[in-house]
């Protein structure tokens, strides 16, 4: 067991990965000799060279087409995105090419890639840095979708995206790069596309990914103080999506917040809300409630901005009322 | 070549792809294929209306793809079926694609826009413009550092010229010195749009050329020419110096099969159509002795009856079976996504 940042943990997924695999190299803006815009490949060019650690001008749309044209062609890309905000800009390639190669092409060839970057709010960063964009790329059939909200899950689903044979975009959050854990990185991996219960209790379930797990855990913890107990499910990736860990909690507590910090609208949320509504109606004593960032653009404001996606005291709130105000019982 | 060929020619024509007989034979079959196409698409054959011909183009296509070598890769537009087709493919498979059938390159998936195949290094047609060319750079990442000199090409048409995506890939080819090459057919539309009505720089090289691209413009009349400045870029490239280069042709038909082009005069076509690289091919033999007209009559009647082929081989195909439809989403291996009808089903089965 060792003491590690969740920036730590990607250097040395990637470290691992590109030491075991000479087909696998880092392309993008600034990843080579300044070490990455959050310094998580900093000191991989000199460990790698400037082969395996491409520095690009600043071309988002074809850092992404180049990195589909590499991985078609026998080498194994981690391209990345600086922001997800950026993420427009390459949707072209993204979506229309590495998403539907495999398909169109008949299964004749798949685009092995990932797409590294990150998102969501936490350092004023303004409306176009600061977004989470994940429901664009979940609305997309033939990407995976994977976003790690712990340190041991930053190296070990790096690792295990690294070697899927589908275009896997991996959305870190800028909150989380200075998140120490103690974590021991020759332990097993855990199951790909398997959500991790954190806590369970009976009175309320709370289904969340990424930064947010860590604002649902301390509602958790808030809300026990006062005799509320709640399940907590991290899904660590969205595609694929473990429903079944999902349903059985639902089923079992019949009370369900999905946290997320991306817009409500037609987001993550929706999604989830309306799978859970499908599948596990009978179960349900209340609607399910999403609990999701304001449909607003995210502002400058620490206050606006902190008070524009769920925080801890919110999510209690909202789980307080779930379980309490609106009860049937 | 002098040498004088009887009749019963087809089966002798050189397939080496030097001489002007060889190379008006690859054009001859790719306008007879893009003919074929036309036709399946009258007949209620074809998968889609999405048909874009590259009639009037011929020369692009032969005069490059005669010079590509096994371990080269190319991507393409979606006016593609030419290069293809020269590059060696099977054309009642290409012809099955169109048709949206199992026998077809990708299944019946991809269709004439989405055409592929690994094995002569075709990363695939694209049905966005410009989309299929910064792929060309990932590639010749790859092929610089295997280091055997294979190139990778991008064709797309001149509505590409005014698509960022197109400067990105060619200043990162540049860049990084890669075995890369932009090959523009300018057929002077992007689909109802001159391309004086696009942009008002027209010396299409020049843009390579900005860049720091080996770059030529060629007129696509004589594809002998277009196969010398075509031999130039390449050559380069597989030494390491990418390039570009823009092809002059004249789109004879429509945008796509519905297109009637109310946007010229019949006037402008014949105008047009007067750079014809099938007949100036053909013509040229001719005058020089190299080949005869019953000869290249020959040869035409075998490249038709190979392409009326390509018909009976597509309407005798099959429709890929229905389960396919949720296959090759992600890899062999993975479950498959849930269809819609297995989902209510499941859903309402508790009730």
């Amino acid at each position: 067991m060792a003491e590690m940042t969740y920036r730590d943990a990607l250097k040395q997924a990637l470290r691992d990965a590109m030491a075991e695999d000479d087909t696998v190299m880092v392309i993008g803006e600034e990843v080579g000799r300044y070490g990455g815009a959050y310094g998580v490949t900093k000191g991989l060019y000199e460990e790698f060279g400037p082969d395996r650690l491409i520095d690009t001008p600043i071309s988002e749309p074809a850092i992404v087409g180049a990195a589909v044209g590499a991985a078609m062609s026998g080498l194994r890309p981690v391209a990345e995105l600086m922001y997800v905000d950026f993420i427009g800009m390459t949707m072209d390639q993204l979506g229309n090419q590495a998403a539907k190669i495999r398909y169109m092409f008949g299964g004749q060839v798949g685009v092995p890639m990932v797409l590294r970057t990150q998102g969501g709010t936490g350092r004023s960063a303004g409306a176009q840095h600061s977004q989470s964009l994940e429901a664009y790329v979940m609305h997309t059939p033939g990407l995976r979708l994977v976003m790690p909200a712990t340190v041991s899950d930053a190296y070990h689903l790096l690792r295990q995206s690294l070697r899927q044979p589908d275009p896997v975009v991996f959305i870190e959050h800028k909150a989380l790069y200075t998140m120490k854990e103690d974590v021991d990185l020759a332990a097993p991996a855990p199951e790909w596309g398997k959500a991790r219960v954190h806590r369970t209790g009976d009175d309320l379930v709370i289904v969340t990914y990424s930064r947010q797990l860590h604002h649902a855990l301390a509602a958790a913890e808030a809300m026990a103080r006062k005799g509320v107990e709640a399940t907590v499910i991290d899904l660590r990736s969205l595609n694929p999506l473990d429903f079944d860990t999902v349903r059985a909690h639902v089923e079992r507590v019949g009370r369900v917040m999905v946290v997320s910090e991306g817009v409500m609208t037609a987001g993550v949320g929706a999604e989830l809300s309306a799978r859970i509504h499908e599948e596990c109606f009978d179960f349900l004593a209340e609607p399910v409630i999403r609990v999701c960032g304001e449909d607003i653009p995210i502002s400058v404001s620490v206050e606006l901005e902190k008070n524009s996606v769920p925080t801890a005291a919110f999510i209690q709130t909202a789980g307080e009322k779930l379980v309490g105000l609106r009860s049937a019982a | 070549m002098t040498a004088p060929i009887d009749t019963a020619v087809a089966e002798k024509v050189p397939r080496s792809n030097t001489g002007l007989l060889a190379l008006y034979r690859q054009m001859r079959r790719v306008r007879t294929f893009e003919e074929r196409v036309g036709e399946l698409f009258v007949r209620g054959q074809s998968a889609g209306s999405m048909l874009h011909l590259s009639i009037g183009e011929e020369s692009a296509a032969v005069g490059v793809a005669s010079l590509m070598r096994d371990g080269d890769t190319f991507t393409t537009h979606h006016r593609g079926h030419g290069i293809f087709l020269a590059r060696g493919a099977d054309p009642n498979r290409m012809m099955a694609e169109i048709g949206g059938k199992e026998e077809g390159y990708c299944r019946g998936k991809g269709g004439s826009m989405h055409i592929a195949d690994m094995g002569l290094g075709h990363l695939g047609a694209n049905a966005i413009v410009g989309g299929g060319i910064p792929a060309v750079v990932g590639a010749g990442l790859a092929s610089k550092r295997e280091g055997k000199g294979a190139v990778s090409i991008a064709f797309f048409g001149d509505g590409a010229m005014q698509q960022g995506i197109l400067y990105e890939s060619m200043n990162m080819a540049a860049l990084w010195d890669l075995p890369v090459i932009f090959v523009c057919i300018n057929n002077q539309y992007g689909m109802g749009t001159r391309i004086e009505q696009a942009t008002k720089g027209r010396a299409l090289h020049e843009r390579g050329l900005a860049f720091g691209l080996n770059s030529e413009t060629v007129d696509g009349l004589d594809v002998r020419d277009v196969r010398a400045a075509a031999g130039r870029i390449i050559d380069g490239a597989r030494g390491g110096t990418p390039g570009f280069l823009a092809v002059e042709c004249y789109r004879f038909f429509g945008h796509a099969r519905m297109d009637k082009s109310p946007y010229r005069t019949p006037e402008d076509e014949e105008r047009g159509r007067a750079k014809d690289p099938v007949g100036f091919a053909r013509k040229a033999l001719v005058e020089s002795g190299e080949s005869s007209e019953a000869v290249l009559d020959a040869l035409d009647a075998e490249i038709a009856r190979e392409m009326d082929a390509t018909i009976d081989f597509t309407v005798a195909a099959r429709e890929p079976a229905l389960q396919t439809m949720f296959r090759d989403v992600y890899a062999p291996g993975e479950p498959e996504p849930e269809s819609v009808a297995a989902r209510i089903d499941r859903i309402l089965a508790g009730d």
